[in-house]
């Protein structure tokens, strides 16, 4: 059950990818409600960051990767990872900790990583993958196989000082990684402006990384900025650093619900109903005469009951056994 | 110790040619550090090795021991076997999101799926004159977090091998070396040879008391059983060589061939290498003990420079000789 690995078959032409387009963030939508809604009925263990709102980054970032490239995500990663082609019942099955999961049930929904689709892991350390995936745009390079390494973080981890170091090795050693720095404008509970000072962009730019910003709700925009990035450190261009101005919809996770001491309710209403990444793409799509408002709803319909079979796969699938606690600690 | 007279090199040589014969057998096999390259390193165990391999492979970076570290990472999850060179064990503290929750976690995370087979290589050992910050034994530290593995080569022979067997591992190993040791010589055959991670090794047989020491302090419980052979004591001295994987099982039957136990490590004593091994010791040959197993460690305190205050905070040959001849009822 694989979503984005359809892609080499399914965007031979410009309408199939638009179309995609609208899948891959509706995928990732119905998936981010499926969670919410187990972790609300005492389904899912631990903690759950939902992307719900911030679509449009990775799908348009990961529209314009191939399959072998590189990505590292966040605590906030089930988008990434869908984007890049993991399959949902796998997933889900992870989230759950369940044997079928994509790390046997030791990783949990802030540790899916996949070699097969390049997903290096998402990490639950906030700038911890910074590194990862630099040295990962090293291992492209010295193995010369044309690869690009895509780096996920949201704007707290502008706070760590790990990524001004691999920013500069990056760029000394000409690496062909890209640094995407999504910014939902809350780094956890806080607003951004509390904690950043002075210019994201200026922050990569002083290392000599080529440096752009988009609008985050906009896949189109995302999507041909960070092509041209990532066309540009494949054939030998250097680092760059893709600035994304984003929301995140719901709470820092699915428990955090009073959120007024932070921000406003109005602020959340204006965002969704004025910068809804699906919706104001699925407008585009319609007035382009791309797609019909029949044709949307039925991929939505489609994806929502692969959804549904997925969760129920992953409800039904069995827990690790006790005995594989040890198992998996060295290779 | 293999029984044809071969070859003397001194420790730092027998490091060299451990990773020159591998960089030589294996292309991804690269270095990456601060002056690792035309320097050599400050301790020159590097010298020549850019000469031969290249600036690609020899790769001198800024001082960022977070952000290569990090990069070794993720280089080793894709293909290559970086080995890090930590300039002083005292900077493995910049390093620790990236071993400790990193490189020792992605293996059990992601189900067993990612590898990161690389090597930290760093120093230890105290009275050089380089006071608090360049003068610690940390290799603790890295021995209590599960996914590394902690080798403590103590000469010449052992250093060759075990760093060849460290660089062949699938897993991340960081491989101590004593500074003080660079010059000291021994046999080291020509060939190929690998010492297997995990295996201890009896440096002088005895049967009155063992003393188990690693690393820097080998050479010190060797002096102390020369010592104590002038008064009449059979001094075992044994290395475990690893302090993960541990050999219990030989410590143990050490201990319970000659029912007296001191253990001598440089680390600080508290909560250190000293403590684990002898619970593991006083765990299985509880009914076989003399007397209980004595610990002897850095002292804790920073390491001091002026050198009448440093060179109390260490075992030494004397301190080691009173200890074992008091155990052993001949004061």
């Amino acid at each position: 059950m694989t979503i984005a690995t359809e892609r080499s078959a399914d965007a031979n032409t410009k309408a199939d990818q638009n179309l995609r387009f609208y899948r891959q963030m509706m995928a990732i939508r119905l998936f981010e409600e499926r969670v919410n809604d187990l972790y609300t009925r005492a389904l899912m263990p631990g903690l759950a960051h939902l992307y719900i709102g911030e679509e449009a980054v990775a799908v348009g970032v990961c529209e314009a990767l191939r399959p072998d490239d590189y990505i590292t995500s966040t605590h906030r990663g089930h988008g990434h990872c869908l984007a890049k082609g993991a399959s949902p019942d796998l997933m889900f099955a992870e989230l759950l900790g369940k044997e079928a999961g994509y790390c046997k049930g030791k990783g949990g929904s802030m540790h899916i990583a996949d070699p097969a689709t390049g997903n290096m892991g998402a990490n639950a350390i906030v700038g911890g993958s910074v590194g990862i995936a630099t040295g990962a745009a090293l291992s492209a390079k010295r193995l010369a196989n044309g690869r690009v390494a895509v780096c996920f973080f949201g704007e707290g981890a502008l706070g760590q000082g790990s990524l001004y170091e691999v920013m500069n090795l990056a760029q000394l050693f000409k690496l062909p990684v890209v640094y995407v720095c999504e910014n939902n404008l809350y780094t956890e509970y806080t607003h951004f402006t509390e904690t950043t000072a002075g210019d994201i962009l200026t922050r990569a730019t002083a290392f000599g990384l080529f440096a752009a910003q988009v609008d985050g709700q906009d896949v189109r925009s995302v999507h041909e900025t960070a092509g041209h990035l990532i066309d540009r450190a494949r054939n030998g261009g250097g680092p760059a650093f893709l600035l994304a101005d984003t929301y995140r919809y719901t709470g820092h996770h699915v428990g955090d619900i009073n959120r007024e001491y932070y921000r406003s309710k109005q602020e959340e209403q204006s965002w969704k109903s004025d910068r809804d990444p699906i919706k104001n793409y699925s407008r585009w799509l319609i007035s382009q005469k791309l797609a019909d408002q029949d044709r949307l709803a039925q991929i939505e319909s489609e994806l929502a009951i692969e959804m549904d079979k997925a969760v129920e796969f992953a409800i039904a699938a069995p827990y690790p056994k006790p005995e594989e606690v040890d198992q998996d600690v060295y290779a | 110790m293999p029984e044809v007279a071969v070859r003397e090199l001194t420790f730092a040589q027998a490091v060299r040619e451990a990773l020159a014969e591998e960089m030589r057998r294996d292309p991804t096999v690269c270095i990456m550090g601060e002056d690792v390259a035309e320097a050599g390193t400050p301790f020159k165990v590097l010298s020549g090795l850019v000469e031969e391999f290249g600036k690609e492979r020899v790769l001198d970076t800024p001082i960022s021991e977070a952000g290569f570290t990090g990069m070794a990472v993720g280089a080793a999850m894709t293909g290559m076997r970086p080995i890090v060179d930590i300039m002083f064990g005292d900077f493995i503290t910049l390093t620790m999101d990236q071993m400790a929750n990193q490189a020792a976690k992605v293996h059990y995370m992601s189900g067993g799926k990612w590898k990161v087979p690389m090597v930290m290589r760093t120093t230890l050992g105290a009275t050089r004159r380089s006071a608090a910050q360049h003068s610690q034994s940390l290799h603790a530290w890295f021995s209590h977090v599960p996914g590394l593995k902690v080798v403590l080569p103590s000469t010449p022979y052992d250093a060759k091998g075990l760093l060849k067997a460290a660089i062949r591992d699938e897993n991340p190993v960081v491989f101590f070396e004593d500074k003080m040791m660079y010059k000291l010589k021994g046999p080291v055959p020509d060939e190929d040879y690998t010492i297997r991670l995990g295996v201890a090794d009896i440096k002088r047989e005895g049967s009155d008391i063992t003393l188990v020491a690693t690393s820097s302090m080998v050479q010190v419980a060797l002096g102390a059983a020369a010592l104590l052979e002038e008064a009449g004591i059979s001094a075992e001295v044994i290395d475990p060589r690893t302090t993960w994987p541990l050999d219990e099982k030989a410590l143990i039957e050490s201990a319970k061939k000659t029912s007296r136990v001191i253990v001598l490590d440089e680390g600080y004593q508290r909560y250190g290498v000293t403590a684990e091994i002898a619970s593991v010791i006083a765990e299985g040959a509880f009914y076989d003990l003399d007397a209980p197993v004595k610990r002897m460690g850095a002292m804790h305190v920073p390491i001091p420079f002026s050198p009448p205050l440093e060179d109390v905070t260490v075992p030494t040959e004397q301190t080691v000789f009173e200890a074992a001849r008091a155990m052993c009822g001949r004061e």
